[in-house]
């Protein structure tokens, strides 16, 4: 399959700091990628040495083929890219930022019925007349999307499009976004929500301290990392040191809830065993599905 | 695939938004120079007409005219091309730009055109009310066409440098009211430099703005303080080194992109 993002060993310093530290990483085309990582991963550096806001001090990325830096007017062709912040031109309505947008790459008036059919696939007709600073932010957020797609790119780059939204937009912008993947866009998406990597991403790379720490297909990362815990409720009187009782199976303590993270399935006999033994009472008992938050805070080390 | 055609485009659409954008805000662009351009005129010309003859046979509010009126097209060649580059740093929306295929001459281009645009179309204004008071023939409009060009050009190419180099409006302030204002009160709007002392003669020939000044005026009436010819020089060469130093910047990505 063709690559539609490609990062060979890119680095980025600033002075002393390694924001990005050698990462090489494949995107293949009609892929749904995650990005995920803690505040100053170096995901967003990552996604703006893509764009080209950023040099990288070493190595190469190339979209759909072409350096983004020796052949970066056809790089960018192939990439909308949408930002973080909410940025917005105060002298222009929606449909003329639009424009605008589309003209910069070369489309015309031809290109107008394009703008149009957007900015109704993104529930912002009867604002296409509006000023941009009269916008709510669900709507600065979405014409910034539609600003990343104006040029038809065959690769939509979000970066986080979804902090700071309610629910129901982000459930329709979830499923706006899935509806390109499925038209056949390649999509990388930065986010924090790792409900919303679970939810749409294929493969997802996890990133700590400028490095790729973990990468592969969103569901083998789920199996790898754990099957399922098991959450019991002991009768905590008789409980003196369950690690000694139990070895060799790590579990974590919240109130009377023993959770025990489960290697294979015969390790459930071998925990309810070893409280019979000790008497100790199990008063209640659960299986829990390992998610993606816990493999990220595992591999991020984030506490929080 | 990045075609010429798509090149060109993008450079017209650039362009068009940049025209727009300073026409959306018209009474601050263009109907405030013009009106502070007017004033100065009229208070001026009250004072010192019929007491003051810098040429001989051309009254001195016929003087102050194409003064006030380069003096006005330079200020809003800068204020054009800065103001735009600032906002859109400051507001975070240049990355709709950088995120595009326009080369860094495309953005040069753009900026540097509707700059000139702007700074002629203040100036004509003034011209046309001028004229509603006082005949003022052009004895030569090429000469007048070719300075408010190189002189637009050049002060466009000086905006683009102060709004990429700025990070604050008041950095940007500073450029107007320690740079801007300074240099064009004392280029001889008001009065030829013949009627200096000597030595303020010389330090006045360091001014780029009194060549930009003096060359335009000599446009209207063939009389000038120094060789028009010299002073097309002067400025041609300004206009040369300040568009090198503004590509090279653009190139370079300069505060730019990281």
């Amino acid at each position: 399959m063709k690559k539609a993002i490609v990062f060979k060993n890119v680095k980025k310093n600033y002075g002393q700091l390694k924001a990005v530290d050698g990462i090489s990483l494949p995107i293949e085309e009609g892929e749904f990628f995650g990005l995920l990582g803690p505040n100053g991963a170096g995901k967003s550096t990552l996604i703006n040495m893509l764009a080209g806001l950023v040099e990288p001090t070493a190595g190469s990325i190339s979209a759909m083929g072409f350096d983004v830096i020796k052949d970066y007017q056809n790089a960018r062709h192939s990439l909308g890219i949408v930002p973080q912040e909410l940025v917005f031109d105060p002298f222009f309505n929606l449909r003329e930022m639009l424009r605008f947008q589309a003209g910069y790459f070369g489309k015309g008036k031809s290109n107008d019925i394009w703008v149009d059919e957007i900015i109704e696939r993104l529930d912002l007709t009867s604002k296409a007349s509006t000023n941009m600073r009269m916008l709510s932010g669900g709507m600065k957020r979405r014409a910034l999307i539609a600003q990343a797609l104006v040029h038809r790119p065959p690769v939509i780059v979000l970066d986080e499009p979804t902090a700071g939204v309610d629910v129901e937009l982000r459930q329709r912008l979830w499923s706006f976004i899935k509806e390109l993947n499925k038209e056949g866009h390649t999509i990388v998406l930065t986010t924090h929500y790792l409900e919303e990597a679970e939810a749409l991403c294929n493969r997802v790379a996890m990133l700590r301290t400028g490095k790729v720490v973990a990468l592969d297909t969103t569901s083998n990362l789920l199996k790898k990392f754990a099957a399922k815990n098991l959450k019991l409720r002991l009768s905590s009187k008789k409980i003196i040191n369950l690690s000694k009782i139990i070895k060799g199976i790590n579990f974590s303590i919240d109130r009377d809830f023993y959770t025990f993270e489960l290697r294979k399935i015969t390790d459930v006999t071998k925990i309810i065993s070893a409280l019979n033994n000790s008497s100790i009472d199990i008063l209640d008992m659960e299986t829990v599905d390992q998610d993606l938050e816990n493999i990220f805070l595992k591999l991020t080390g984030n506490k929080n | 695939m990045n075609s010429l055609r798509d090149q060109l485009l993008g450079t017209w659409t650039l362009l068009k938004k940049e025209l727009l954008r300073f026409w959306r805000v018209v009474f601050q662009t263009v109907a405030a120079p013009v009106i502070t351009g007017i004033l100065y005129l009229l208070i001026f010309s009250h004072v010192l007409d019929g007491r003051v003859e810098v040429y001989e046979g051309v009254p001195y509010m016929a003087f102050l005219i194409p003064g006030l009126i380069m003096m006005s097209l330079l200020q809003n060649s800068f204020s054009n091309s800065s103001s735009s580059l600032i906002q859109s740093k400051i507001m975070g929306n240049i990355v709709f730009l950088l995120l595009t295929p326009l080369s860094y001459i495309q953005l040069f281009f753009a900026f540097l055109v509707s700059s000139i645009a702007r700074g002629m179309f203040v100036g004509i204004c003034i011209y046309l009310i001028a004229i509603f008071y006082i005949d003022l023939p052009i004895v030569y409009p090429w000469i007048v066409f070719l300075f408010a060009f190189f002189g637009g050009g050049l002060m466009g190419a000086f905006g683009i440098i102060a709004g990429v180099w700025s990070d604050r409006f008041d950095q940007m302030a500073a450029f107007g009211n320690f740079v801007i204002m300074p240099l064009s009160m004392l280029s001889g709007v008001f009065y030829s430099i013949h009627s200096l002392p000597l030595f303020w003669q010389q330090v006045s020939q360091l001014n780029p703005f009194f060549y930009m000044i003096d060359g335009f005026r000599y446009g209207f009436f063939g009389q000038s303080d120094v060789s028009p010819y010299f002073s097309l020089g002067i400025v041609t060469l300004f206009f040369i080194v300040l568009s090198f130093v503004t590509i090279k910047m653009l190139k370079s990505g300069y505060k730019l992109r990281g």
